[in-house]
């Protein structure tokens, strides 16, 4: 490993500035996942700015309601937040579902967003991969990608993002504000990663020396009923074959009144399924009718070799979520 | 790798002088922390984990270097109380935390109830995972009691009141960060509900 400089940031002014007086400078939070690609060579960061301290660990209640996530809050004290239990569901079962005990410990709420694709191409130097190597090709495509994408990808990528908490974000609607050189923005989750097109080494929209400061779960989607199920290849600890967060509110006429579903381990980013959301909004939820709308979103998957079988298992999993929810109404 | 260094005020601060020659940024800096109860104070290289540390310049050798990568639990030790892989903790950004290792969970000669309960329950056959999973199970018992939920917690129970009850199927879930290839599984569950009831 190439030897870095190491600044650690007491506030977000001063982790900007040092991002920006330091070539090659890479912000350090939990490091779960850039410490790894480091030990691989995959990320040879000329500085590390470790913000992993920085007052952004607290989740609050802004006026309007929802929740306002700080950047370095651990996945397992955001898992286990009673408001985020209660409020959000799909969100503390995303995050549950995803890594080990001691990792949510380690990693946090930014971090989880701004992880890297567990493809195995990406991670080894000696292959080809436009994502870690631009212009050097896919190894994936005709390689070992049982575990790639069928949704969205590009004649240079394959690869899948591998959070389950973005999931279950997208599907909550919720927004990522960054502070960079240029100021501050928002996001929304849905619009945060980007599909690989023609330059799959750009994951996000970040741009250059932007820092994740919090994720925001609005209002609206605050109780609505919401689950998340991921399918593995083990019973824990492993990355998602597929899964699916749902939010879905049926009104007192037993219409759809607010639906959401999102895909993981499909795609270059957690997949808003808005044909299947679209079809349902304002119809009656029946088995019919939802196995429908998941069939017309899956319609557009286009298998690899050898992944097809992603395909009925996040129909599967998608069916039996929505059938679920729509039960289990008061 | 990295130095005994005297106690400095400044602690988490570049050494001067350890940088590059050319005069580019230091790749080594002061940090200073707790392990085992005992001050640590050391200049460590940027690219030394906690693990590295604990092995090579502490003599602390409990926790083991599976797979390097955060995938098989056996560096796990516990970091300001909570659990985690030290593999992955960069020793410079650790300034400051109080560390506990397999060879801190002990009082004296007295094992931790846990220590015994593995020998009680013969939880393990070739003891390469037993730090980890030692480790990685006394930072479970915390979390499980300030009502922590897990994946197979019933998603309608509410967060943070009271403990969770660890049930063979929590148990297994909440460990299944520590890798056994030997599969010594069966008795590591078992030992862990020891402690429990």
């Amino acid at each position: 490993m190439k030897p870095y400089g190491y600044v650690r940031a007491r506030s977000v002014e001063e982790a900007t500035a040092a991002h920006a007086a330091h070539p090659g400078a890479r912000y350090l939070a939990g490091g779960t996942n850039l410490v790894d690609l480091m030990k691989h060579g995959v990320e040879t960061p000329g500085t590390l700015v470790d913000v992993s301290r920085l007052p952004l660990d607290t989740v609050e209640e802004p006026p309007g309601g929802g929740l306002r996530v700080g950047a370095t809050v651990r996945n397992s004290d955001l898992a286990a937040h009673p408001l985020v239990r209660e409020r959000y569901p799909v969100l503390s079962q995303a995050l549950l579902a995803g890594a080990s005990g001691q990792l949510r410990n380690i990693a946090t709420t930014g971090g989880n967003l701004l992880q890297r694709t567990r493809c195995p191409y990406f991670q080894d130097t000696g292959t080809p991969c436009n994502k870690r190597a631009p212009g050097t090709g896919c190894a994936a495509r005709e390689g070992v990608h049982r575990d790639h994408a069928v949704l969205g990808h590009s004649p240079h990528c394959v690869a899948t993002h591998p959070s389950d908490m973005a999931v279950a974000l997208a599907a909550l609607d919720a927004t990522v504000e960054l502070r960079g050189p240029d100021g501050e923005r928002t996001v929304p989750v849905t619009e945060f990663h980007r599909l690989p097109g023609d330059h799959p080494e750009r994951d996000t929209v970040v741009r250059p020396g932007e820092l994740i400061t919090a994720v925001v779960l609005p209002p609206g989607t605050a109780g609505l009923p919401s689950a998340y199920r991921k399918a593995r290849d083990r019973a824990s600890y492993a990355f998602a074959l597929a899964s699916v967060a749902a939010v879905l509110d049926v009104a007192g006429d037993g219409t759809v009144r607010h639906v959401a579903l999102a895909f993981g381990g499909l795609a270059h980013r957690p997949w808003r399924a808005r044909l299947a959301e679209t079809a349902l909004l304002g119809a009656a939820p029946t088995e019919d009718a939802l196995a429908h709308a998941v069939e017309a979103e899956l319609g557009l998957a286009q298998p690899l070799r050898d992944n097809a079988f992603k395909v009925p298992l996040a129909r599967n999993l998608a069916h039996r979520v929505l059938s679920e929810l729509a039960a289990d109404r008061p | 790798m990295s130095t005994a260094h005297p106690p400095q005020d400044r602690a988490g601060t570049p050494d001067a002088g350890d940088g590059h020659p050319d005069g580019a940024a230091p790749t080594r800096s002061r940090v200073t922390f707790r392990v085992n109860g005992e001050p640590a104070d050391l200049t460590v290289d940027h690219r030394a984990t906690l693990l590295d540390v604990l092995r090579e310049d502490l003599g602390l050798t409990g926790a083991k270097k599976g797979c390097d990568h955060g995938q098989c639990g056996a560096c796990t030790v516990l970091v300001d109380g909570r659990r985690a892989n030290s593999c992955l903790l960069l020793a410079v950004a650790q300034d400051g935390a109080e560390v506990i290792t397999i060879e801190g969970l002990a009082a004296g000669d007295e094992l931790h109830p846990l220590q015994q309960a593995f020998l009680d329950r013969d939880a393990f056959q070739c003891g390469y995972c037993t730090s980890g999973q030692l480790c990685s199970a006394v930072g479970m018992f915390a979390e499980a009691a300030a009502g922590h939920p897990s994946h197979v917690t019933d998603p309608a129970r509410p967060a943070g009141r009271g403990p969770v009850e660890l049930t063979p199927a929590e148990i297994r879930e909440r460990l299944s960060g520590n890798l056994c290839r030997c599969g010594a599984y069966p008795h590591i569950v078992a030992a862990v509900e020891d402690v429990t009831r």
